[in-house]
């Protein structure tokens, strides 16, 4: 009984000390390979992180279902009242000539684009899903530039790992990895349906990240900053900072 | 005791039930563990349907398009057509993060219940019903015997009989992975990677229709399992649970 019990003590510290290594092992590694969520929220963390890191080994470069034209939904949903601001209203009786788009951060070349210019990048259209975490969606044809041109026009530095989006409802201010920040199908987009993109739907320059939730396509995008770390940024949601589910 | 009244067959019985638990200890935890993040996601599961209670069929569906159906109640969100006057408060953000990290505690703990249940024969010696059983008669005997309500006999409390059996494995080999798979398919980062996952439901909104029926399904077979827990004695049935003991036979 006596040794019974000494060698089940032995086992059992030796299983544990593997544990706990294999633990730290496997969270180093996970950090390493970018599977640890950069904002994670106390209680919620397990399930953040379990998500995340499962979408990032699945995920990383897969591409979101585009449609044919025939699914394009007959009126794109608009959620809610519009964005009004002083401000923002002079630059829509303008027709947005004056919106500019600051970038700074980790770039080589900071500084600001106007939607002219960002228009004359070279431009792209998906027809993709837009799903709120709501339960709604609508399918719609986005036209814009891809966000990994933008942020190659401007010279990001290898160093960068997030990218913070603002939006200039100062309600509105979202992160997203390089994963989806460099994704072909993300898009700072201004055209919808072939039209001008209306307010309604984020006018006149909207984020789109396809394989997220619609929260994550903020609205009347104004500011990009590149980072290597969210610390003071995006932590206190009650929303999941990941919105691919 | 008179000798015509010796059954070896009992006597052995009673021996192996002194030792062996009536659950055992994989299916009592992960039965527990289950039912809390069961709780967890039918609760969070209501108030994310309160922001939206419209369903739809197809990939896509928003307030503008005609809904497939609508349950008669005041949403969460101002933008939703009602009827009522009135917005409910917006709950999401907790509901959803308590929802996504119970649906990775019941993925996890049914997998462990998958696993131990194959090894172990659970599912084969326990819920497979017997082929005679499946005949007609004898189904029909076990339904009649349901619909006039007779006390399940002893032996019942050590075995499932046929309707139990056929209602377990629906619930873990059809329900379960369906709702799971339904959820799965309503996310734009998991069918970016598997497509086929949801054109061959009929589209992202059809997804969370059936998810939301699945749904139904579930807290139905659960309320039905508590009833007949009830009914069949709710002290030796979640003894029998909680500990492994079972009553005497």
């Amino acid at each position: 009984m006596n040794k019974l019990s000494r060698r089940k003590l032995i086992t059992g510290a030796v299983a544990t000390t593997a544990g706990v290594s294999g633990l730290a092992v496997a969270a180093n590694l996970a950090d390493r390979y970018g599977l640890i969520p950069p904002a994670r929220r106390g209680f919620y963390s397990p399930g953040d992180t379990l998500t995340y890191a499962s979408q990032r080994l699945l995920t990383r470069h897969s591409m979101a279902r585009e449609f044919p034209r025939s699914e394009i939904s007959k009126t794109p949903f608009v959620n809610g009242p519009p964005f009004q601001s002083a401000e923002f209203k002079r630059l829509e009786a303008g027709g947005f000539s004056g919106w500019q788009l600051a970038i700074d951060g980790l770039v080589a070349r900071p500084g600001t684009l106007s939607l002219a210019q960002i228009r004359s990048y070279p431009s792209r259209s998906q027809i993709t899903h837009l799903a709120c975490e709501e339960g709604w969606s609508y399918i719609a044809e986005w036209t814009g530039v891809p966000l990994a041109h933008v942020l190659e026009a401007v010279g990001m530095l290898p160093q960068a790992r997030y990218l913070i989006y603002s939006s200039m409802d100062p309600n509105w201010e979202d992160s997203m990895d390089m994963a989806d920040a460099l994704h072909p199908q993300t898009f700072l987009a201004y055209g919808l349906n072939g039209g001008d993109l209306p307010v309604g739907n984020g006018g006149p320059l909207r984020m789109r990240v396809p394989r997220q939730l619609g929260y994550k396509s903020v609205k009347h995008i104004n500011r990009l900053k590149v980072t290597d770390t969210l610390k003071g940024y995006a932590s206190d949601s009650s929303y999941s900072w990941y919105a691919g589910i | 005791m008179a000798d015509s009244a010796w059954d070896p067959s009992l006597a052995t019985d009673h021996v192996t039930t002194a030792t062996a638990p009536r659950h055992t200890a994989v299916n009592r935890v992960t039965h527990w563990i289950t039912a809390l993040c069961f709780f967890a996601l039918l609760v969070s599961g209501i108030e994310i349907l309160i922001s939206h209670p419209r369903f739809y069929w197809g990939e896509a569906g928003n307030s503008s398009t005609p809904p497939l159906f609508t349950i008669p109640i005041p949403a969460s969100r101002a933008t939703v057509p009602t009827g009522y006057s009135y917005v409910l408060p917006d709950q999401n953000g907790w509901s959803r993060s308590l929802h996504f990290q119970a649906a990775w505690g019941a993925v996890l703990t049914g997998l462990l219940y998958f696993i131990a249940g194959i090894v172990t024969g659970h599912f084969r010696r326990n819920l497979l019903p017997a082929r005679g059983d499946l005949k007609w008669a004898a189904l029909s005997n076990v339904i009649a015997g349901h619909l006039r309500f007779q006390n399940p006999g002893e032996n019942e409390s050590w075995s499932y009989n046929v309707l139990q059996r056929l209602a377990y494995l629906g619930v873990i080999f059809v329900l379960f992975p369906l709702i799971i798979w339904t959820g799965l398919a309503m996310s734009p980062a998991f069918v970016s990677a598997f497509p086929g996952s949801v054109t061959a439901l009929g589209g992202q909104q059809s997804a969370r229709t059936i998810h939301f029926f699945d749904c139904i399904l579930l807290v139905l077979f659960l309320m039905v399992h508590v009833a007949m827990v009830i009914i069949a004695g709710f002290r030796s049935r979640m003894r029998a649970m909680i500990t492994g003991r079972a009553g005497h036979r």
